[in-house]
């Protein structure tokens, strides 16, 4: 399988990144050896093996049902590029009126 | 043939009795934990902008998600609650898009596996007629934050004190028909997760959400039609005015010879109008995978089937017995188990009161009046069952009349639910302890009072008895077995022929 310029394009805006024409040409060259190495890896049977998800055999790691207050509102904003002491400030998302 | 035409051939009852409408819902139900399912910061309702949040509700990197367990347990009662399948191997997926209020960039969801499926619901219609509605599944997921685009000239605003907070997404089948049905099942919905208390059903605070599949075809046909998802209806009436929208509609546009898109519409409740939000070009690709942050969550048989004897006795089963064991109607068994701690006061209530009827009477009327008026939930009105049975029985052994008990009875155990309710009729003076002769001579005199109604009633005119009923009533002060009373006095009014 062999990908089209048209797939970087689309891949590349949901990852919400901006490439331009030399950077398509260089991802395309990329991004189809990676699925040729994956072409090889399938022809491995892997009929039973179950798929890998986890790197820990751990299961049933809960939590109770405890409020902990860990930080203020002041820090949450602190890494925040932009914010107004009290919400977070985005560019705006939507066209209103 | 004109555009006027088209539009009068539309709108036609006959032409939109060919078509039958088609709706699923998704409803979102937040639930009244007290932390959010994935971080233990609070997940109520209403506190200052951005208070409620921890480095991982924030999205912060490096991170790690532990689950909520009570987010599970509230899962597994709903899912049990609706007759579905509980699946004991979870796990979580990561649902991935760009929107600012969702600071990860994906939501944390169960997409392959979730933990109940393939359930149903019963509505009830109308003509005591009963629908079972098909539940496809009902999974755990986080909520996002909340986004301001109004507030500020340049900016969104954005608060995350939602973000994260857990919401069990309940998706029926297709198997809703008309505007009604898709009501009664959204109301039916909010009643079982108020009963299970897993969350209070406040549709204008948004702690249940519901997104709407809507398609037409016409009667008969095999086949689905088109369908349009409309987002965010925040109440039955708002969902049943958009139903009714898309109907009218989508109809159009078939008999115009046009197709429906498949869109995600916006309902404009002021206007009532639906508008496109998306169009299916524009439809999101969430490219799931399975969350590798999160463990995979095994429940045991033993802990679900235990979570199953917890269960409280749902509203369709209650009414079932009221109507069948206790003789209730349908209407006032349906007006008791609407709210759950109201038919857990009147169970309370028939435990000690063999009367069963009145004992539905006292709370459908007085007791619910007063809920009503003072806006408190029944465990605040402090009042014992047991109060109640007694006024009941005082009522049935004819030792106080039932106005008395209504009007000076109970008002009188408001104001003081400690008090003994023989103490309060001993009180108000309203053991009806008069003797046949005191009765007598009330008859006597309320008979000498309208010599003219004596004669009126003995010409036929049965209705000047309540005349004077009333006015034994007046001068007794109440204290009169009412049953006694009414024969004495048409027995003297017989009498003075």
């Amino acid at each position: 399988m062999n990908l089209d310029n048209e797939t970087i394009v689309r891949i590349a805006h949901l990852a919400r990144l901006e490439v331009n024409e030399s950077e398509k040409e260089s991802l395309l060259k990329d991004m189809n050896n990676i699925l040729h190495f994956m072409e090889k890896l399938n022809e491995l049977d892997t009929t039973d093996v179950e798929p890998l998800i986890y790197l820990t055999d751990e299961i049933n790691v809960l939590r109770e049902d405890v409020v902990k207050q860990e930080i203020t509102a002041e820090a949450a904003l602190l890494n925040a590029p932009l914010h107004d002491g009290t919400y977070f400030k985005v560019s705006k998302v939507i066209d209103k009126g | 043939m004109t555009a006027m035409d088209t539009e009068q051939k539309v709108m036609t009852e006959e032409v939109l009795n060919k078509y039958e409408l088609v709706i699923g819902l998704e409803i979102h139900a937040q639930l009244a934990t007290k932390t959010k399912i994935f971080s233990s910061d609070p997940a109520f309702f209403g506190a200052e902008p951005n208070k409620h949040t921890t480095p991982v509700s924030l999205g912060l990197p490096g991170t790690l998600p532990k689950i909520n367990e009570e987010v599970v347990t509230c899962a597994v009662k709903l899912g049990l609650a609706t007759h579905c399948k509980i699946n004991l191997v979870n796990r979580f997926d990561r649902k991935n898009y760009f929107y600012a209020d969702l600071p990860k960039g994906y939501q944390i969801t169960q997409d392959e596996l979730p933990i109940c499926q393939k359930g149903f619901i019963v509505i009830n219609l109308k003509d005591k007629e009963e629908k079972k509605i098909r539940l496809n599944r009902i999974h755990m997921e986080e909520d996002a934050g909340k986004s301001m685009h109004d507030k500020d000239d340049r900016y969104s605003l954005i608060d995350l004190n939602r973000a994260g907070v857990p919401l069990l997404e309940i998706v029926s089948e297709p198997d809703l028909r008309s505007a009604e049905e898709a009501a009664a099942y959204l109301s039916e919905v909010r009643r079982i997760v108020r009963y299970l208390d897993v969350c209070d059903g406040n549709m204008e605070e948004g702690s249940l959400r519901c997104d709407a599949n809507i398609s037409v075809r016409l009667k008969g046909a095999a086949e689905y039609g088109c369908r349009c998802e409309v987002k965010n209806l925040n109440s039955i009436r708002n969902l049943q005015r958009a139903v009714n929208y898309e109907f009218r509609r989508q109809v159009q546009l078939i008999e115009s010879g046009e197709r429906i898109d498949q869109n995600t519409l916006n309902f404009d409740a002021a206007t009532g109008v639906t508008s496109v939000l998306r169009s299916k070009e524009m439809a999101l690709d969430y490219r799931y995978f399975p969350e590798p942050d999160l463990p995979p969550l095994h429940l045991s048989q033993d802990w679900v089937d235990e979570l199953r004897k917890e269960l409280p006795v749902l509203p369709e089963q209650r009414i079932k017995r009221y109507t069948s064991e206790l003789g209730l109607s349908e209407y006032d068994a349906s007006l008791l188990t609407n709210d759950r701690s109201v038919a857990d006061f009147y169970e309370e209530l028939i435990s000690v009161s063999s009367n069963y009827k009145s004992a539905a009477n006292w709370v459908i009327g007085p007791v619910q009046s007063l809920l009503n008026e003072s806006g408190k939930e029944i465990s605040e009105l402090g009042i014992p069952a047991s109060a109640i049975a007694e006024i009941i029985q005082l009522v049935e052994e004819g030792k106080v009349n039932n106005s008395a008990a209504t009007q000076q009875i109970f008002p009188v155990l408001t104001a003081s639910p400690g008090k003994q309710v023989n103490e309060i009729a001993r009180e108000l003076n309203l053991f009806i302890d008069t003797n046949e002769d005191d009765l007598d001579a009330f008859i006597e005199q309320a008979v000498s009072k309208y010599p003219d109604k004596v004669v009126e009633y003995n010409k036929g005119k049965k209705g000047v008895l309540g005349l004077f009923m009333g006015e034994l009533m007046k001068v007794s002060g109440g204290k009169i077995d009412p049953k006694t009373a009414n024969k004495l006095l048409i027995s003297k009014l017989e009498s003075l022929k």
